[in-house]
């Protein structure tokens, strides 16, 4: 196929295209039903519950159960919002979910419409998405949910600039855009073996991008209830819902091509690759949830100073080590060093810094412990020599 | 075909353009643009050139409008929803008027060459970029540059007297 996106499709094509649509939309609700309630039992076992266990066998009818309750939900619309901004920002948000699946592949052979700049088309339409929740949140006329867009907006645009360095990065060593073209460039070596520095900001600024706990700063139910959803109900915040599952799976999805080799695994060949995919893809999903279970929020500060000091700098880091590997032809040992011992220098710092307060109370503690002793001895010396 | 689809966002574009300077609600308004900056790279998309409509739809269409949106909500709250006219805008007709009257004669004159629009590969782009035209595309970004670099002091004259003022009960306490 030549290089072009839409005008040259002919009729059969467009068929095609089209059914391929209808069977990525109906897949992906699946996988959406399949997600909640994976996480509800994930995390139920990771707190000790046993999760949903009443609907159906082990809770299996649980997310359906739930999709009906919030099709027939009342959908309110409050009487002071924007209605027009309020109607189109869960389209703009699922639209930009669902228009990058197009060109995601399951296998060699299951994507709907490869580009040559898969890459670079699935982060520009995941900034559109952002529009979406800035526009919910001021739409909806409530100080929470303008202060939850404002909140989007602000972490979104800047976990995008480290995305879209580890993007360039792992583009240079592939050599390409596409994402087919990525995989098969790691039939020799999966791109997690050079570049971990790369995987591991990649997938802390996925999180952040689909908002996932240690990041949900921005509808933290806790301090502003809900953000840009706070006014939504029934069908419209489902579709926020459906938006945010199927871009945790997008994520997953883009961290197991860029990263862990895709679909390719040993003994299945053809299209049954996608079993292995999908089993990566899962694997990556339950350490999310994972994550979820494990860290409490960050603050807001906290995080934009995360963005801007730690993980921007070494994305670039990580563009600029590819780089001269690139340029200078080394063997692929040499980046996989520089990488790890960049990862391991900066992990090292971030740990003497979360922990610093800490060691800082505990010698003081000691501190002080040892003038007490200090003073009780000098009590006793004068007692001793009466 | 082509041809059709061109007249559509051709008329995308001009009523976005023409929403921005008619709607009284600044977000409205905001809007408006998204879909005048949207239809400018489906009109790119029909010249082949998927590149540049994608990077229009990333950085136009994603990130100005959210930073453009970001703005608007930081303002207060009864000064966003009404646009009003100031006295700024015979000037602004001026230039727009002149900014038509150098356009349309040069298009009227010089009549362009029709080349058979084609596909420039991504790596022919990367090449051109930092080989022949290395040196315009690093003026670009030092104009970026620039505006940065004047975002910050002006931010900053405005900071430093207020971290002054913050600074002054710290000292106090110590």
């Amino acid at each position: 196929m030549p290089a072009t996106i839409l005008l040259t499709i002919a009729l059969s094509d467009f068929i095609w295209i089209v059914v391929g649509l209808l069977v990525m939309f109906t897949t992906l609700s699946i996988v959406v039903l399949s997600l909640t309630w994976l996480e509800r039992k994930v995390l139920g076992r990771l707190q000790l519950r046993l999760g949903p266990t009443r609907t159906g066998p082990m809770g299996l009818m649980q997310p359906v159960a739930d999709a009906l309750k919030l099709i027939l939900k009342e959908d309110i619309i409050p009487a002071s919002s924007d209605k027009a901004i309020f109607w189109a920002a869960p389209i703009i948000v699922v639209v930009s979910a669902f228009m990058i699946w197009v060109t995601i592949p399951g296998t060699q052979s299951a994507v709907i419409q490869n580009l040559n700049m898969g890459l670079f088309y699935i982060i520009a339409f995941s900034v559109v998405g952002i529009l979406g929740l800035v526009l919910a949140g001021w739409g909806s006329a409530n100080k929470y949910g303008t202060l939850g867009g404002l909140r989007a907006a602000a972490q979104l645009i800047s976990y995008e600039i480290p995305i879209i360095m580890v993007a360039v990065s792992v583009a240079m060593l592939a050599q390409s855009l596409d994402l087919r073209e990525i995989v098969s460039a790691q039939d020799e070596y999966i791109f997690l073996l050079v570049q971990p520095l790369g995987l591991v900001l990649f997938f802390i600024a996925g999180l952040a991008e689909v908002g996932r706990t240690p990041f949900d700063i921005y509808f933290a139910e806790s301090e502003i209830v809900g953000g840009p959803f706070v006014e939504y109900s029934g069908a419209h915040w489902s579709v926020f819902f459906l938006a945010e599952y199927i871009n945790t799976f997008a994520v997953a999805a883009l961290t197991v091509i860029l990263f862990f080799g895709g679909w390719s695994g040993p003994g299945l060949s053809g299209n049954w690759e996608i079993i292995w995919f999908l089993f990566k893809v899962y694997m990556v999903i339950m350490v999310i949830f994972w994550i979820r279970g494990t860290f409490p929020r960050l603050r807001i500060d906290q995080l934009m100073a995360f963005a801007w000091k730690v993980m921007v700098p070494m994305s670039f880091l990580s563009v600029v080590m590819t780089a001269v590997y690139q340029f200078y032809e080394w063997p692929a040992w040499s980046l996989t060093a520089m990488s790890s011992t960049a990862l391991l220098v900066v992990g090292y710092l971030i740990y003497k810094r979360m922990t610093g307060s800490t060691r800082l109370v505990a010698q003081v503690r000691s501190r002080q412990e040892a003038l007490q002793a200090q003073r009780k001895a000098a009590a006793n010396a004068p007692a001793g020599g009466d | 075909m082509a041809w059709f689809v061109f007249i559509l966002l051709a008329v995308l574009t001009i009523g976005g353009g023409l929403g921005v300077v008619a709607t009284r609600n600044v977000v409205h308004a905001a809007l408006s643009l998204l879909v005048s900056l949207v239809a400018v790279a489906g009109i790119y998309l029909v010249l082949f050139a998927e590149f540049l409509a994608l990077v229009q739809v990333l950085i136009y269409g994603g990130a100005i409008i959210i930073v453009l949106l970001f703005a608007i909500m930081m303002t207060r709250n009864d000064e966003y929803p009404r646009i009003t006219d100031n006295k700024q805008w015979p000037l602004a007709a001026i230039a727009a008027l002149a900014l038509m009257g150098i356009l349309v004669p040069a298009f009227a004159i010089n009549s362009v060459e029709g080349t058979h629009s084609q596909s420039a590969s991504l790596t022919g782009i990367g090449e051109a970029l930092f080989t022949t035209w290395a040196v315009p595309f690093e003026i670009a970004s030092l104009v970026l540059l620039v505006a940065l670099i004047g975002a910050i002091i002006i931010a900053r004259s405005d900071d430093g007297a207020r971290s002054d003022d913050a600074a002054s009960p710290d000292d106090g306490d110590n």
